[in-house]
């Protein structure tokens, strides 16, 4: 009887780190704005003779931040190698990296065999711890632009540090892979050590893929899968290679140890046979560049600027707040989405719900449509949270808060003043909206008589000439109360 | 007066006092060499008009007074590995023949700095992978003092240029050897600075892990000079040490009575020429008459100095020079290449000579999957026995006293068949480098009428003893002062 | 541990770092290599047991780079050394094994 197969996978996650400057040079890393090839270059990203690698520091604390999020031990002695190969987007004829000792190593992260859920679920599918056997610094390589006959080569990436993340081959499905893949990328963007930005290029998997009969703890044959630059990519390619591989044995063949490629049209995996002979790297320590001495001390300093992780976070907007999973996730997909829903709530009286209602609803639409970065948002806050109390105690419609909110958005301002200047203080006062309603019903015959013959609908359309007459200003629980309770007068 | 033989000091003053100026030095010394030097092939470009231009400068700066060093309007020549912008930079390769750098040495802008005025690039063995300078892909440097005879190498250029009086001082780089070994067969006082020490920055890497840029000189004070020049922390430069310069000249003059001297007995066995021997019981016997103490020591791991130093040699160099690939500098041959692999072949084929080939190929089998743990590592381990070696017999002396070489310069074409034989004749220089100490090669007394040179070995970082006591030789003898009749 | 190097490991090697030699090459080559491989040899003989390789010993204390932006070289005087540019590029022919 056959025996049936399952997957044995892991991933290299190859991520750009936010750093203003290059892994070892002072040329800008922000390549993607740059306007022209090879204007983000010197002697040391382009390989000139004679040119010498310096580390830059804060690559080395969002690396060693990146180690600890997973869970990692610090190597306090790390050291840098070279990887030796011939490739004309690789300046030097090495890529500096780091082999034998890697700045953190043997780490975890828990994830599940199933994708996030988008819903109100909590999780979704097995939990399953997969190991990560080593986060590593190391350079980009230059951008290279095919053509017919000739490639032309842009230096501007070259010597971009770039963070490779190793898991052990822990995953048993291409869901628990994404997931991984999912949660990974989330940590970086979350640490602000990468944007996640898929399409640029800063983060891109590599899948190591093998299969065995169900039931057998064996490590078979791998390939590796390289360069997969988005989700969908992952997921296709990986089972893809479970499903080609799965026949080769069920045909009594044998799976060939290689290096593959993802053609996207075809949707196959393709051999890269023509880089097999440059496999020896043959690595060895970089002479140019001294051990890393991390202190205690110092590791210490990073784990004290390691926020709290989305997973943990999102737990305790449930656990503590009373926010729904859904919720509490898109809240924490950002790290300063999450620090800024937490300021504000600490600053409003208004209950967490309402406080999210309003982040996730109104002020999640301005920022979308004004392009603005969160970051640079002109209100703090308090403000905000000034904002969403006058709507809880009924100072303000939520009308006239999402038009004082649109101001803010514009000029920035303390909300009481806007509210003030604009005249939009809430009114409850009854012979006021009484006034407006009669005038509303006296206008309006044909639709009050629609309501008297029962398509009480007709409500939701008076109330927003109430609303248009009072300019926002009328509390709209006592409009409607008022409004029902003149209808029914009409009645009789 | 012949003003090339002069030392720096004695032309400083020259200077400060307006008996001359720094242009007619400098026209006085480019006449020189474009007479002398078609004889001994030591310079691989002149750089005439950049000379006078530095030059022009230092004479306003010794008019107005103003940042007047002790170098400030004094010719030098630099090896052919280190960048300057705008003036090619060969390494006495194929493949860099027509390199113009775009930006220059740390040591280049030091010295530039500083006011020395450069009179050219000097003519080496192929990326410094030779003993003899009979490497260089451009011609032979002739000794000075025999033109039949090797000038020694790697730095062989340097060191016949300033034994010829060529230039006031040089610029090598010594990776092991290639500074005192031709300073010693041309008569020169030379210097390997502690590892770390001057910045390499610029320096076309030969093995990164034991390069070191040193000046040579007519004497051990001239060299201390030029050491505090070009020394120094470099931010570009991740293997400098981070500490302030000594002034190198401070203990020069003060009595050397009561200071040791160690001889490492492994040196001193077989296959030293006789007269090289007998220059160097001379020279002990000098320094016993100044009161110093001598005694023997130890550095039992010797014999494996030079399997160490070849074979990380190979591995580092076979990494270093992977960059010369034909696509961004340098040669370029693309005789109808299909791909660019093509490219690579070529030019790396036509580009680099026998000598660099043979090199990168052993040090990618030294590096290789199955042979790194039997090669590379192990040379890595033993590496740390040879700095061993050194720190426990330092821990004992001031300094040990070796000679620089077991002969005396070699004929032109003597061991060129034999690529192992000439890797021996660098058997007493090539420990330094993988233990980073500081060694000064002196000039020692002759032996049939070729100049011995003699290695004071120091303490890491301690430059200062190797100049007092190389200083206080000096001023017992005047070997130093023996110039080659050209 | 007696080893020679056969012409094949001279041309593996040889691919390695990317040179091209000829038949003949290879076999003077490898003649050459045996010796010199063999007189390297005599490291077997050092016992390293417990030695740690000197790359591991650190010279220096960290020497890092704040990370600051510094202002590149010109573009111009890049490509002035390019065997080949275009368009403010690098250019070289096909690499093998890419569509
Ligand atoms: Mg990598
Ligand atoms: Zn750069």
């Amino acid at each position: 009887m056959q025996p049936t197969y399952e997957p044995v996978i892991g991933l290299e996650i190859h991520g750009e780190l936010l750093t203003k400057s290059k892994m070892f040079c002072g040329c800008s890393a922000d390549y993607g704005s740059a306007p022209e090839p090879n204007t983000l270059i010197c002697p040391v990203c382009t390989g000139l003779p004679g040119a010498m690698p310096v580390v830059n520091k804060r690559a080395t604390e969002l690396a060693a931040l990146v180690g600890l999020a997973l869970n990692c031990t610090i190597n306090p002695h790390n050291t840098f190698a070279r990887k030796n190969y011939f490739y004309p987007d690789l300046p030097k004829g090495y890529q500096i990296s780091q082999y034998e000792l890697p700045i953190a190593e043997k780490g975890w992260l828990d994830i599940n065999d199933s994708p996030l859920p988008r819903g109100d679920e909590l999780s979704a599918g097995r939990q399953l711890r997969v190991r990560v056997r080593r986060v590593h610094i190391e350079e980009d390589t230059a951008k290279l632009a095919h053509e017919k006959k000739s490639a032309l080569i842009d230096f501007n990436r070259a010597g971009v540090p770039l963070l490779e993340i190793v898991s052990e081959p822990d995953m048993r499905t291409v869901d628990a892979a994404l997931d991984y893949a999912t949660k990974i990328r989330a940590i970086l963007r979350y640490l602000g050590v990468n944007s996640g930005d898929m399409e640029k290029g800063v983060l891109r998997f590599e899948a190591n893929v093998s299969v065995r009969p169900v039931g057998s703890d064996e490590l078979r044959t791998r390939t590796e899968i390289k360069n997969l630059n988005s989700f969908r990519a992952l997921v296709r390619a990986s089972a893809y290679e479970i499903e080609r591989q799965t026949k080769v044995y069920e045909n009594g063949g044998q799976v060939i140890q290689e290096t593959l490629g993802w053609d996207d049209v075809r949707g196959v995996t393709v051999s890269q046979r023509g880089k097999e002979d440059a496999h020896d790297y043959r690595y060895f320590p970089e002479p140019d560049l001294p051990p890393l001495h991390l202190s205690d001390a110092w590791i210490d300093l990073i784990r004290s600027r390691l926020p709290e992780l989305p997973e943990a976070r999102t737990n305790r907007f449930i656990a503590e707040i009373g926010l729904s999973p859904a919720d509490a996730r898109f809240l924490t997909s950002e790290l300063f989405l999450a620090d800024y829903f937490e300021s504000v709530l600490a600053k409003a009286k208004s209950p967490a719900k309402t406080v999210h209602s309003w982040m996730a609803g109104e002020f999640m639409r301005y920022l979308n449509d004004s392009a603005i970065d969160i970051k640079d948002l002109t209100f703090s806050p308090e403000s905000f949270a000034q904002l969403v109390d006058m709507v809880t105690d009924k100072t303000i419609s939520g009308n006239s808060a999402k038009a004082v909110l649109n101001e803010m958005f514009k000029n920035g301002g303390d909300p009481a003043q806007i509210v003030k200047e604009k005249n939009l203080v809430q009114v409850s006062d009854t012979a006021f909206i009484q006034e407006a309603i009669e005038k509303i019903l006296g206008d309006n015959p044909r639709e009050v008589a629609q309501f008297l013959a029962g398509k009480e609908t007709i409500i939701q359309w008076l109330m927003g000439q109430v609303a248009r007459a009072t300019r926002g200003k009328a509390d709209p629980n006592v409009a409607k109360e008022l409004l029902v309770k003149a209808l029914e007068a009409r009645r009789k | 007066m012949q003003l090339p033989n002069l030392t720096i000091r004695e032309i400083h003053q020259l200077l400060l006092t307006k008996k001359i100026s720094s242009v007619e030095l400098t026209q006085a010394t480019l006449q020189r060499a474009h007479e002398i030097d078609p004889k001994i092939n030591s310079y691989v470009t002149i750089t005439d008009d950049l000379a006078l231009e530095q030059a022009r400068q230092a004479d306003e700066c010794l008019a107005k007074g103003e940042n007047i060093t002790p170098l400030t309007g004094i010719p030098f020549a630099m090896k052919d590995c280190i960048s300057t912008r705008g003036v090619r930079t060969t390494c006495s390769s194929k493949i860099l023949k027509d390199y113009v750098p775009q930006y220059n040495a740390t040591v280049t802008n030091k010295l530039a700095d500083a006011g020395a005025v450069l009179i050219g690039k000097t003519n080496m063995d192929e990326f410094g992978m030779g003993s003899s300078c009979e490497n260089s892909a451009f011609f032979n440097t002739c000794n000075p003092w025999d033109l039949t005879c090797v000038p020694g190498g790697s730095s062989g250029g340097a060191a016949a240029a300033m034994s010829a009086g060529l230039c006031n001082f040089s610029i090598g780089e010594d990776t092991g050897g290639s500074v005192r070994m031709p300073a010693g067969f041309c008569n020169v006082t030379g210097i390997k600075p502690t590892y770390g020490r001057v910045s390499r920055y610029g320096l076309i890497a030969l093995v990164s892990s034991f390069d070191c840029i040193g000046p040579m000189t007519r004497d051990a004070y001239d060299c201390a000079t030029v050491l505090e020049t070009i020394a120094g922390h470099d931010q570009y430069d991740s293997t400098t040490f981070n500490l302030p310069v000594p002034r190198y000249t401070k203990n020069i003059g003060k009595s050397v009575k009561g200071m040791t001297i160690g001889i490492p007995k492994e040196y001193f066995v077989s296959g030293m020429e006789a007269g090289v021997e007998s220059s160097i019981q001379e020279a002990i016997r000098t320094y016993e008459k100044l009161g110093m103490v001598v005694r023997e020591v130890s550095l039992p791991n010797t014999k494996y100095a030079l399997p160490v130093y070849y074979l990380l040699l190979f591995a580092e160099a076979s990494s270093n020079l992977a960059r010369f690939d034909g696509t961004r500098f340098g040669l370029s041959v693309a005789d109808n290449a299909k791909d660019v692999l093509d490219i690579y072949l070529q030019t790396r084929r036509e580009g680099f000579g026998d000598e660099v080939k043979r090199r990168i190929m052993l040090g990618a089998y030294a590096l290789s999957a199955g042979y790194y743990d039997a090669y590379y590592l192990k040379a890595q381990k033993v590496r740390t026995l040879l700095r061993r070696d050194f720190e426990l017999a330092l821990s004992a002396v001031d300094i040990l006293l070796a000679p620089t070489c077991p002969t005396t310069a070699f004929k032109l074409g003597e061991k060129t068949s034999d690529p192992l034989e000439m890797y021996l004749s660098d058997i007493y220089v090539v420990a330094t480098n993988p233990a980073g100490v500081p060694a000064l090669s002196l000039p020692a007394g002759f032996s049939n009428n070729m100049p011995v040179g003699m290695q004071l070995i120091g303490k890491h970082l301690d430059e200062q003893s190797l100049f007092q006591i190389g200083h206080a030789y000096q001023q017992e003898t005047d070997w130093h002062k023996k110039l080659p009749s050209i | 541990m007696t080893q020679t190097i056969d012409t094949n490991t001279v041309k593996h090697v040889a691919t390695l770092v990317r040179l091209g030699i000829t038949d003949e090459e290879a076999q003077k080559f490898s003649g050459q290599f045996s010796s010199i491989i063999e007189y390297f040899n005599m490291l077997n003989e050092v016992d390293t047991e417990n030695i740690v390789p000197a790359s591991d010993i650190a010279n220096a204390e960290n020497i890092l780079r704040e990370d600051v932006v510094k202002p590149s070289m010109s573009r111009e005087e890049f490509l002035r050394n390019a065997p080949q540019a275009e368009g403010g590029y690098v250019k070289v022919p096909t690499i093998l094994g890419e569509e």
